[in-house]
């Protein structure tokens, strides 16, 4: 199928745009339907955190109370010293990591470097697994500081709605790519893509695209966690 | 069916994952920066824009393979979302209303 879909590319630049958009059967010409839907669900998820971020916004305009200081309230005391925001920065490293640790699994994939790729995805899972256990002790600390939904000590009581929505959504969302990870990493590990066997759902054959397609999805999650950085903890 | 070709638009040395790696942390540090030297105003709010755009930038692009796809792709992709700032618009206007209401009829910190 690849094959075909590959000698179907026609112009390149705007004339292309024209050209794939009315030709027949398919848009996309060189991706293959996995890899679309793929990037279509990721537009669809823009769209939900673009919807979070901004109802954050819309509260934190309208509200008459000061919005409290992030840079306060998630300081971290190291040493004798409040160190602002440390605990987030170092999130984001991490989360950072991770996309790197991906980007070069999907490259070792297309050369069919099999322990490479499968040894690289479990580091991704690992450290993506890291993120969500420092969000789980962010949560707790803020929990017991006695931060609600409907109320917090630091200001206007819409903090906690919207911070324990946008964090608890994109949480899911790593917590999701782990497992997603976890299990392509093994049919990887397995040698289910040089041996062709069939997957247990769909009983077809899969192929190394899937690690690509496995890392779409996770650097959106490393994409989305860059701009609730910004607006959420940086603002 | 068992050996793998790669893809041409694939064929990328390990090395520029490393780069845009090293970029990224080079970002992240700045507008980690940001914060702890408390930059305020408008000076704060462009920093934490163009820092975020850049980060955003190079994951798409070099990350997610979006620099090596084609056009149909890149625009069926990366233009929708560029209307939620119509969405952002139309909200700032409605939190300036209810804030100006809030205000005239319960006061400030009520």
């Amino acid at each position: 199928m690849r094959n075909v879909a590959e000698n179907l590319t026609g112009p390149s630049g705007w004339r292309g745009i024209g050209a794939d958009w009315s030709s027949d059967q398919r848009a996309f010409k060189n991706v293959s339907w996995g890899k679309a839907m793929m990037w279509i669900f990721l537009l669809s998820d823009t769209f939900i955190f673009s919807c979070f971020l901004l109802s954050y916004m819309t509260a934190r305009m309208s509200t008459t109370e000061p919005w409290p200081n992030p840079s306060e309230v998630f300081a971290l005391r190291i040493g004798g010293e409040q160190v602002p925001l440390i605990l987030i920065a170092i999130m984001t490293f991490v989360l950072i990591s991770s996309s790197g640790t991906m980007a070069m699994a999907v490259n070792f994939g297309y050369r069919g470097d099999r322990a490479k790729t499968a040894a690289l995805m479990l580091a991704t899972a690992a450290f993506g697994a890291t993120f969500v256990g420092m969000q789980a002790f962010e949560w707790t600390k803020l929990i017991l500081e006695g931060v609600r939904p409907w109320a917090n000590p630091f200001g206007a009581p819409q903090f906690g709605s919207t911070f324990f929505m946008i964090t608890g959504f994109h949480g899911t969302h790593v917590t999701i790519g782990v497992v997603f990870l976890l299990i392509i990493a093994r049919k990887v590990w397995r040698g289910d893509f040089d041996t062709g066997r069939r997957g247990f759902f769909t009983s077809r054959k899969g192929n190394y695209e899937i690690v690509e397609i496995t890392g779409l999805y996770w650097h959106f999650v490393d994409l989305v966690w860059v701009f609730i950085f910004a607006f959420f903890y940086l603002w | 069916m068992a050996q793998t070709r790669i893809p041409t638009e694939m064929q990328h040395p390990i090395k520029l994952y490393l780069v845009v790696w090293g970029w990224l942390f080079v970002l992240s540090t700045s507008s980690y920066l940001v914060d702890y030297f408390h930059l305020e105003g408008y000076l704060r709010w462009v920093l934490i824009l163009l820092l975020m755009i850049s980060k955003a930038w190079l994951i798409v692009a070099v990350f997610m393979h979006m620099a090596w796809e084609r056009l149909a792709l890149i625009c069926a992709i990366l233009l929708p979302p560029l209307l939620v700032l119509v969405f952002v618009a139309i909200m700032v206007s409605e939190s300036n209303y209810t804030l100006l209401t809030r205000i005239a009829f319960f006061g400030w910190h009520s």
